[in-house]
């Protein structure tokens, strides 16, 4: 949490220069609005000032005649200036709309845009509810940051100084007053504000970790059930809660007494200010001001006491801005924190391209699907581009792996991969099976390039080709919200309606999708909660065929389907996948068997290959975990 | 609606009530003070000090008074915001512990969550805002009214025309944008939902190499979102113009009168002093105004949140323990007397027909079916965790409804297929099955379920941190430390639903071979999809569609040549 908090010097500035380079125009003119509209406010207390000394005083003496030309030229005069400052105001708040949900969208388009170009490492090393706080909680923050607090600090600021200038050609000795009480009101502010940004973050740190219990206990309902431990989980729950209510009671009083002191400060430098400037009027000290040296009147008393409440008033509001500020500062910080992130890297140039073979076998690139791959190389050196066609053979040598560098997860592994085959990869969890596979489609770089396909080093393949060439279907199911159509239709684009039921025909999910309440048009949510794991799995499994790639790599893609339903899933495969190369993972042995190859791993190492009769042949660990259930009795 | 949820104000009705009787009291003084100031600046008179002394001390003794009611008022309305809250979080908390299954299948988890979080801080900060600014803004209101008219009823009358023009204003925006809100408020979940999809499906994404289609994809909602927001936003931000004019229109009006009455009356109707509190009152009113109009907007918005809030107070968990239920399980016999099922959603397909099982105490039974069978479903059955729709189900010869809940599910323990491991120790998890189990006990029930060899291998053991959800151990990992959780209850009837499938077949076999010696007289029910978990089995059940098709040992299952021996025959290669 600390962490979090912490906040990148130059930040602000940053998110400033953010905002001016797409709106340095409108900016400009936000501001010019908002000085007519503060200025507007000022300017009305020195009209009322002339209005009692100018009209007022002698008009009670003289009579309405002498003052009334006087009269209307004034109240026209603060009547066109109010017309500007509404006007001011009008403009400035709409442009500000503008400005700020525009500054979001591109916020968080860069956000989302860097973070798709992000590599996997970064979603497997951060916290994902860290990560989407960023766009909602830290966005929030921003957009308050932006259209609320930084236009009131500008106007309030154009405030306090235009009324402290006023003050100094009106008295000098009366602004020293108002100036002390002002250091006053600060001094109190920042205490207050200071406790309760601290209770603040206490706040949403309990407040945090009382929503991430609740998360938990949600998900966990119904263990929580089974074990009957719904009195200790009531009881922890409470726990949080109080704590929750302790930080946010103290961060909530010391927000809300603020306002009454600063307020009440302000009657305190009303009381003062009449004390000082009713003893300079009777003793008829000589007052100095920028307009030079004149004696006081009461005019002047009654202008400094109206704008020291619009003063003691203006302080107020900001004090109140400066939590907001504190919070959206820090949102920005990680907001910027993501965009900076390094994104993956690709050095890649041989492409994946549709081609045909003319009749002389000579490949040619196509626009058109045809069926038929080859990867396109550009030679810098002679400006030339070969085409290769895509086979689909893997060939992996001595490869060392570690996800940190201090930890090998995968020792010395070697193997070969022909078009065609069918490699299968067992062992215990741990193993390295699906760090394997992560290699082969660069989720995660070898630092030496080792991995060789159809020949050529996968560092040197542009890394969307070399995945297009790549379908994958893992144990974990990711659907999206969406009908199940759609989510099919996620491997490949352009594949009509037809493809794709082709498709869940092939994945044996047909059966059960034609049986929802809309078939093919059934609304998933929430990663398709309304299916089960099984369907789930039925599900990516035509997402993937019909993207209809050259490679597979199928990751416990069978483990939630019982057996008889993966035979046939694996039948429709098989013939899908004939003359193409299909790794498969898998801990149920009945899945792997007709595999052209198997290797056994174990802590990083191949200790076993060979087909299925061989292995067992062998009696080694696949002979024993093979028959282990049988072997005890 | 709102009685349910003022139901849990309880020992914070005295701060509720007291936030705005001190709100009144403070609202009185502020409306008062600048009475007081008019006739300090009137009495001052440049030539002695007595009216500033006599009325400053005034002004002093009411600022002060000010002060305290307002810093009380501040005070209280946090205890009693955030006491609400509290009380409204552990209302929530406690109602949610008693649904059943069925009750949690129909909220769904996320959305208890979204419930008991962000709606619960919406109705906190409307609830807050109700007992201060609600009673604060109509008040100043009123008291500034009363003031300006006793000062000059005639010049107030010029708010008697500007109050209705401005709420009127005011009251359109509002109109105008709410439904706006609302509509954002869908799109940036959607908006929400979108990244958090790409987040947790990051794999997907890259592995289809969908990372431009997903960015076109954002950038259309987002850019939605910017739509509507910004003109949500320009209409609430014409509030603050709309007011700018209210005020700057009365000033003017009242300057302009106010000059021609002073002066027409040489001061006798109405003071400068006077006339600069009519200005400040008119400003006081005129923020009030504004003030309301936000209020109703909070509250307007937090409505939504009330109503799903009150959803879950009012709802009536489906399945309660009986009173005075039946305390002690006699033994682990299991009968299904022609039970039948079907789910509440789903209520045109049964999930079991008529199925009629009898198991006897400390019997092992395997339990096989296909994607869908239901097999599930019918060991749900047995701990009540639904009930049937048809038939009975009896647990040690009692009907399981006459049980009390708790006493049956702690001799009825599920291992569960979607199990889940919670923050914490290895052992505060283990102990979710017995509150006060000993190290030894944890041990002994860890080597049982084949835990103890790995766990030994963690550097910090017994103590190793599981993460939220169990991700830092492997699914075999996690499935034996569920079971091992299970065996600390010492149930007589253990019910394992697919708990090894991620378990390599050798340790699944010493696990089956433990069970067997070390706790004989435990029923046990094994759901498996490999046909080696279930084979030394007494009894075998095969379910297809919800109906039993198949039943009894290895043997004679497999001289039946139905869907079991082809099960054998694909798994194994083996011809049965």
């Amino acid at each position: 949490m600390n962490k979090k908090l912490a906040v990148k010097p130059g930040t602000f500035s940053r998110l400033l220069k953010y905002i001016l380079s797409k709106y340095t125009g409108t900016i400009i003119i936000v501001m010019i609005c908002i000085i007519f509209s503060a200025l507007s406010a000022t300017v009305a207390t020195v009209f009322m000032q002339r209005l009692i000394d100018e009209c007022i005083i002698p008009g009670m003496t003289t009579g309405m005649d002498s003052v009334y030309k006087k009269m209307v030229s004034l109240i026209l005069t603060m009547g066109f200036i109010y017309v500007l400052g509404v006007l001011g105001n009008l403009i400035y708040t709409q442009l500000m709309a503008v400005v700020t949900q525009g500054t979001l969208k591109s916020l968080r388009d860069d956000m989302f845009f860097k973070m798709e170009t992000l590599p996997i490492k970064y979603f497997d090393t951060h916290a994902h509810g860290d990560i989407m706080s960023t766009y909602t909680n830290d966005a929030d923050a921003i957009r308050q940051l932006i259209g609320q607090s930084l236009p009131m600090i500008f106007q309030s600021t154009l405030t306090i100084v235009s009324i402290f200038l006023m003050m100094l050609f009106y008295s000098v000795w009366l602004t020293i007053v108002v100036a002390g009480v002002c250091f006053l009101m600060m001094t109190i502010s920042k205490k207050y504000t200071g406790a309760s940004t601290k209770y603040m973050i206490r706040q949403q740190e309990s407040l945090a970790a009382e929503e991430g219990f609740i998360e938990e206990m949600m998900g966990g309902q119904k263990v929580i059930k089974v074990f009957t431990h719904e009195e200790e989980s009531e009881k922890k729950f409470d726990e949080y809660n109080e704590k929750l209510f302790i930080n946010g009671e103290k961060a909530h009083k010391a927000g809300n007494v603020l306002m009454p002191i600063l307020g009440n400060v302000g009657n305190l430098m009303y009381v003062v200010l009449a004390a000082v400037g009713g003893t300079l009027v009777i003793m008829g000290l000589p007052n100095l001001s920028l307009r030079g040296v004149s004696p006081i009147s009461i005019g002047i008393i009654v202008s400094f006491l109206s704008m020291s409440r619009q003063l003691s008033q203006t302080i107020g509001q900001v004090s109140m801005q400066v939590s907001m500020i504190a919070m959206g500062i820090a949102g920005a910080s990680r907001v910027f924190e993501l965009i900076d992130e390094e994104p993956e890297s690709d050095d890649g140039y041989v492409m994946l391209v549709n081609a045909y073979k003319d009749e002389n076998g000579k490949i040619h690139e196509t626009e058109k699907k045809t069926d038929f791959w080859a990867w396109k190389h550009y030679h810098k050196d002679s400006d030339t581009t070969t085409y290769q066609e895509l086979k689909g053979n893997i060939e992996m040598v001595d490869v060392d792996f570690g996800y940190v560098p201090e930890k090998l997860v995968l020792h010395n592994v070697s193997l070969y991969a022909k078009p065609g085959q069918k490699i299968a990869f067992v062992g215990a969890t741990g193993a390295g099976k699906t760090t394997i596979t992560n290699l082969i489609n660069r989720f995660y770089d070898i630092p030496d390039g080792k991995i060789r396909y159809d020949g050529i080093n996968i560092n040197k393949i542009k890394k969307p080709d070399l995945r297009r060439s790549l379908g994958i279907v893992l144990q974990e199911v990711n659907l999206f919200t969406g009908t199940v159509m759609d989510n099919i239709r996620y491997g490949r684009l352009d594949a009509t309606d037809e493809e794709c039921i082709e498709a869940a025909k092939l994945a044996n999910a047909d059966d059960f999708i034609t049986r929802l309440p809309d078939g093919y048009d059934t609304m998933l949510t929430g990663n398709g909660s309304q299916l089960s794991q099984g369907q789930r799995q039925l599900i990516s499994i035509a997402r993937a065929a019909v993207a209809d790639p050259p490679v597979m790599i199928l990751d416990e893609a069978t483990s939630s389907i019982d057996t008889r339903t993966e035979e046939l899933v694996q039948r429709g495969m098989d013939n899908l996948m004939k003359g193409r190369t299909v790794f498969v993972i898998a801990h149920r042995l009945s899945t792997v068997r007709n595999s052209n190859a198997i290797m056994v791993l174990d802590h990083g190492n191949i200790i076993e290959r060979g087909t299925h009769e061989d292995l067992l042949a062998q009696k080694g660990t696949y002979y024993q975990l093979y028959t282990g259930a049988f072997e005890l009795e | 609606m709102i009685k349910v949820l003022t139901k849990s104000i309880r020992e914070y009705m005295r701060s509720t009530i007291l936030t705005p009787v001190y709100v009144a009291l403070e609202v009185l003084l502020e409306c008062i003070l600048p009475f007081v100031m008019a006739d300090l600046i009137d009495h001052m008179n440049g030539t002695s000090m007595e009216p500033v002394v006599k009325y400053g001390a005034i002004l002093l003794v009411m600022a002060f008074a000010s002060l305290f009611f307002g810093v009380m008022s501040g005070r209280e309305a946090a205890t009693a915001s955030c006491g609400f809250a509290k009380n409204l979080r552990h209302d929530m908390f406690y109602r949610i512990q008693s649904f059943s299954f069925a009750d949690v299948d129909k909220f769904s988890s996320s959305s208890l969550v979204t419930r008991m979080t962000t709606d619960v801080t919406n109705v906190q900060n409307a609830f807050m805002m109700v007992i201060r600014i609600a009673v604060r803004t109509p008040l100043m209101m009123i008291f500034s009214l009363i003031m300006a008219f006793s000062i000059n009823a005639k010049l107030a009358l010029i708010f008697a025309v500007m109050i209705p023009v401005v709420g009127f204003a005011l009251g359109m925006v509002i109109r105008t944008a709410f439904p706006i809100f609302r509509r954002i408020f869908h799109k940036y979940d959607a908006l929400n939902t979108s990244v958090q999809e790409n987040v947790s499906a990051v794999r997907v994404v890259k592995a289809f190499v969908r990372e431009g289609y997903e960015q076109e994809k954002f950038g259309k909602a987002s850019e939605d979102v910017r739509q509507e927001f910004t003109l949500a936003e320009r209409v609430v931000s014409l509030n603050n113009p709309f007011l700018t004019f209210g005020i700057y229109t009365s000033l003017l009006l009242l300057n302009w009168f106010g000059a021609n009455v002073i002066i027409s009356s040489h001061g006798s109707a109405l003071s400068t002093g006077e006339l600069t509190s009519l200005i400040t009152y008119g400003v006081q009113i005129m923020i009030s105004l504004m003030m309301f109009s936000m209020v109703v907007v909070m509250i307007t918005i937090a409505s939504e949140s009330t109503e799903r809030i009150v959803e879950v107070m009012q709802y009536e968990p489906t399945l309660v323990s009986p009173e005075n239920g039946e305390m002690t399980v006699a033994d682990g016999s299991i009968d299904f007397e022609h039970v039948s099922f079907r789910y509440a959603g789903n209520s045109k397909k049964k999930a079991l027909s008529d199925i009629d099982l009898h198991i006897g105490s400390g019997e092992t039974i395997g339990i096989i079916g296909g994607t869908g069978s239901s097999k599930t479903t019918l060991i749900q059955l047995i701990s009540r965790l639904y009930d049937v729709t048809e038939g009975t189900v009896k647990v040690g010869g009692k009907d399981v409804k006459e049980y009390d809940l708790k006493a049956l599910r702690d001799q009825v323990a599920v291992v569960l297929q979607k199990n889940v491991l919670f923050s914490g120790t290895i052992k505060d998890n283990l102990r979710w099955g017995k509150k006060d189990a000993t190290d030894e006990e944890i041990l002994h029930v860890c080597r049982l379920a084949q835990a103890d060899e790995f766990v030994q291998l963690f550097p910090d053991k017994y103590d190793t941190w599981i993460e939220q959800g169990g991700t830092n151990v492997s699914g075999g990992q996690k499935q034996r430390l569920c079971i091992a959780r299970a065996l600390l209850k010492k149930p007589k009837v253990l019910i394992l639903d697919d708990s090894t499938s991620a378990v390599d077949t050798k340790t699944d076999a010493l696990i089956r071979r433990a069970f067997a010696e070390e706790i004989p007289d435990t029923t046990k029910i094994i759901i498996a999809q490999r046909v080696s978990s279930v084979q030394d089995a007494d009894q075998i059940i095969v379910l297809d569609g919800g109906r039993i098709v198949e039943k009894g040992t290895h043997d004679e299952l497999l001289k039946e040549k139905g869907i079991y021996s082809e099960l054998y025959t694909s798994q194994t290669g083996k011809e049965a």
